[in-house]
């Protein structure tokens, strides 16, 4: 049935992206973006749809028409599967003379999507997907990393439980490269905070039952239950970890990679108390909550996640250095959003720094018991802020080719 | 304390139960499936957006109407039911004459409609259904925490199971359905609606898969997602069980479930496919199921 339904969804994206090379004959002035995610699967709230709202309000604040820019938006849907996502994006630099591919969560597929970027020389701007590879040993000129990576969640949420007392862990992994990646820099992060590891389990992506993996972390005593997945995987372990009695027994859950969509799905009652680390969040100040404001209009009366926000800021940046440099060729575009100080409205000043990597400040969030929420969407109370300079990898340790 | 291969067996015996309260789960569906095919002769690739839809039925009966769980229980099988007699009279009907294939694309092609309906209006996170207050908490086994609402999952499809196979095999009206199913000219030249029967047959079996996702929503999260990910696995249990065995797709549902449970204790990666694997072999062995009749 899975391989009915994706020949039929890749179908619809050939029939989208034939009238898409259509238009692209045109006019060769186009900046063309492609936002690549999962438009229909566990991942669709947080990214997906909203990402592409995200795209067309970066557009319009760049004002690029007043510019005599043009600029084009596409959109595809990856469905989680790298083959997928690579093919898209094939034919979205061959065919559709795509300049620019945004967004891309599951860090299978970004892997795969950096691949295929770097060899056609044209630019990867990266938010939703989270391994820190790809400012590591898979960096390279064509690809900006902006939003978040698994070494700063695992430095935020990882290292604050750890001196909170929770120093000995069980990890609930999602069996592909992002799991792995925010596992393996999760411990890294507890081990040298002096905690331990106790036990890990890996469980297929996505899974819908977590009952067994739980009895197996509530056996195994350990403080805190790490859950190195993302999406409705955390949803339903902490979901059904609550049905387990795993926080009345004594054990803690750690959502590595929580989303604002994710507590919003779970609602307060079940997920107030958890501590997660994020670099955005709409109700920060009155920026971020005007932007809130008109992405929500747009989108349902949906807030936007971080992975929203730094859709929105890459794009923003993009533009910025494609007039800079006069150029769409990738890899120059690339090297000037490296040489221009970025600044936007939902993450401040900052930089991207030669590795790809972006840095900004980060949060550590608390989940609001109910009674300190004043409605839908109010969420999060800030317990930390981590600076720039310390939230993400330092640069030298990465391993990334281009930092010499 | 005694171990089976590196595993305690306190331990082992509770991973057993986790295994028999999914099973629970894929023996409800399967059973509407067999039911289905068993009597229709149609694949119903519907059934696990007619699961998922039962599940926000459930939702939408308690967070727009304030109606909790218990008469969920009763309202969503039988407004899903009315809506499969609905699809089978509309639909279905004008395919019983045409190859398999047919009534298999149209009810997967409706499966991705529902699906796309409720996915663009809902989102894909889900909604939280609350547990009912008279199950919150866990029974303390010893060996494991119990939750008092799977222990209830475990016995309430027990009672759906084998009253549903009492039914169909041990009295006059299952009868009369296995004979139409048979011969259908005969059994209308003694007077009985055939088609009629049929349709509601339909009906119940849309049901059963609606109580099994009023049963899910307070475990899962109420997604549109969540019958996809459920309907292949159920498929597979339903073909090693003997396509239209009613008996043995409430077995093999139990059966498997206690199985994929060990997996996910042993080698958890291979949790996703160990059916599967076991599908391939029982196809091999016996290609009828392990419980079905050659045709």
């Amino acid at each position: 049935m899975n391989s009915l339904k994706r020949s039929i969804v890749s179908l619809a994206i050939g029939a989208a992206l034939a009238a898409g090379a259509a238009q692209a004959q045109i006019s060769d002035g186009v900046i063309k973006i492609g936002v690549l995610n999962d438009m229909s699967g566990t991942y669709a709230d947080l990214a997906g749809p909203g990402s592409v709202v995200a795209a067309r309000m970066a557009v319009e604040d760049f004002r690029a028409a007043a510019k005599g820019m043009k600029v084009e938006i596409l959109s595809g849907d990856h469905q989680n599967k790298p083959d997928v996502g690579s093919n898209i994006a094939r034919q979205w630099y061959d065919v559709d003379k795509v300049d620019v591919i945004v967004d891309v969560p599951t860090s299978s597929v970004v892997l795969a999507v950096n691949e295929v970027t770097r060899q056609k020389g044209k630019a990867l701007l990266v938010s939703t997907g989270a391994t820190s590879d790809l400012s590591g040993k898979a960096c390279n000129a064509s690809s900006v990393h902006w939003t978040y990576d698994t070494w700063m969640l695992a430095n935020g949420t990882g290292s604050a439980i750890v001196k909170t007392g929770g120093d000995s862990w069980f990890f609930l992994t999602a069996d592909y490269a992002f799991g792995h990646a925010l596992e393996r820099d999760t411990e890294a992060v507890v081990l040298k905070n002096g905690g331990k590891v106790v036990g890990k389990v890996r469980h297929p992506f996505p899974s819908s039952d977590f009952s067994s993996f739980l009895l197996q972390a509530q056996a195994s005593k350990a403080k805190v239950i790490g859950l190195a997945n993302a999406g409705a995987d955390t949803i339903n372990a902490i979901k059904q970890g609550a049905e387990f009695g795993i926080v009345k027994g004594g054990q803690q859950f750690a959502g590595l990679l929580v989303f604002l969509t994710d507590v919003h799905a779970l609602g307060l009652n079940t997920a107030q108390g958890l501590l997660l680390t994020e670099s955005f969040y709409w109700d920060l100040n009155d920026q971020t909550r005007a932007f809130a404001r008109r992405f929500g209009a747009l989108h349902k009366g949906a807030m936007p996640t971080m992975a929203h926000a730094g859709v929105y800021a890459s794009v923003l940046h993009y533009l910025k250095a494609v007039e800079a440099s006069k150029t769409d060729d990738g890899v120059k575009v690339v090297a000037k959003m490296k040489e221009l100080p970025t600044d936007d409205p939902l993450f401040g000043k900052g930089v991207v720094r030669q590795d790809g990597r972006k840095i900004h400040q980060v949060y550590l969030f608390e989940v609001k018991k109910p009674s300190e929420s004043k409605g839908a969407w109010d969420y999060y109370k800030v317990r930390a802020t981590i600076p720039a300079e310390q939230a993400f990898r330092p640069m030298a340790d990465g391993g990334c080719p281009l930092v010499k | 304390m005694t171990e089976i291969f590196g595993i305690p067996t306190q331990a082992l015996a509770g991973q057993l139960l986790i295994g028999l309260i999914n099973g629970a789960f894929y023996a409800m569906l399967s059973l509407g499936l067999a039911v289905i095919f068993g009597l229709l002769n149609i694949i119903n690739f519907t059934h696990g957006a007619q699961y998922m839809m039962g599940a926000f039925a459930a939702w939408l009966l308690l967070s727009k109407l304030g109606i909790g769980y218990w008469w969920s229980l009763l309202i969503a099988p039988v407004a899903l039911g009315a809506f499969g007699v609905l699809i089978e009279r509309t639909m279905l009907s004008r395919l019983y004459k045409l190859d398999h294939l047919y009534g298999l694309l149209l009810t997967f092609g409706l499966a991705l409609v529902l699906q796309g309906l409720f996915q663009n209006e809902y989102g894909s996170s889900g909604q939280p259904y609350r547990l009912p207050q008279e199950f919150a908490g866990a029974f303390d086994l010893g060996f494991m925490m119990l939750p008092r609402y799977r222990a209830w999952v475990v016995v309430a499809s027990l009672i759906v199971c084998l009253t549903t196979w009492y039914v169909i095999e041990r009295t006059k009206l299952g009868s009369y359905l296995r004979a139409a199913t048979e011969n259908p000219t005969v059994v209308q030249a003694f007077g009985v609606n055939v088609p009629r029967m049929i349709t509601l047959t339909y009906g119940f079996g849309v049901g059963l898969a609606a109580l099994a996702g009023v049963m899910a929503a307070p475990i899962y999260q109420v997604s549109p997602q969540m019958g996809a990910n459920l309907i292949i696995v159920v498929f597979a249990v339903v073909v090693i069980g003997g396509m239209g065995s009613i008996g043995g797709a409430i077995l093999t549902g139990f059966g498997l479930g206690v199985i994929e449970g060990l997996t996910k204790v042993f080698y958890p990666e291979a949790s996703n496919t160990v059916i599967f694997v076991i599908m391939v072999i029982v196809l091999l062995i016996r290609p009828a199921g392990l419980f079905g009749k050659e045709r």
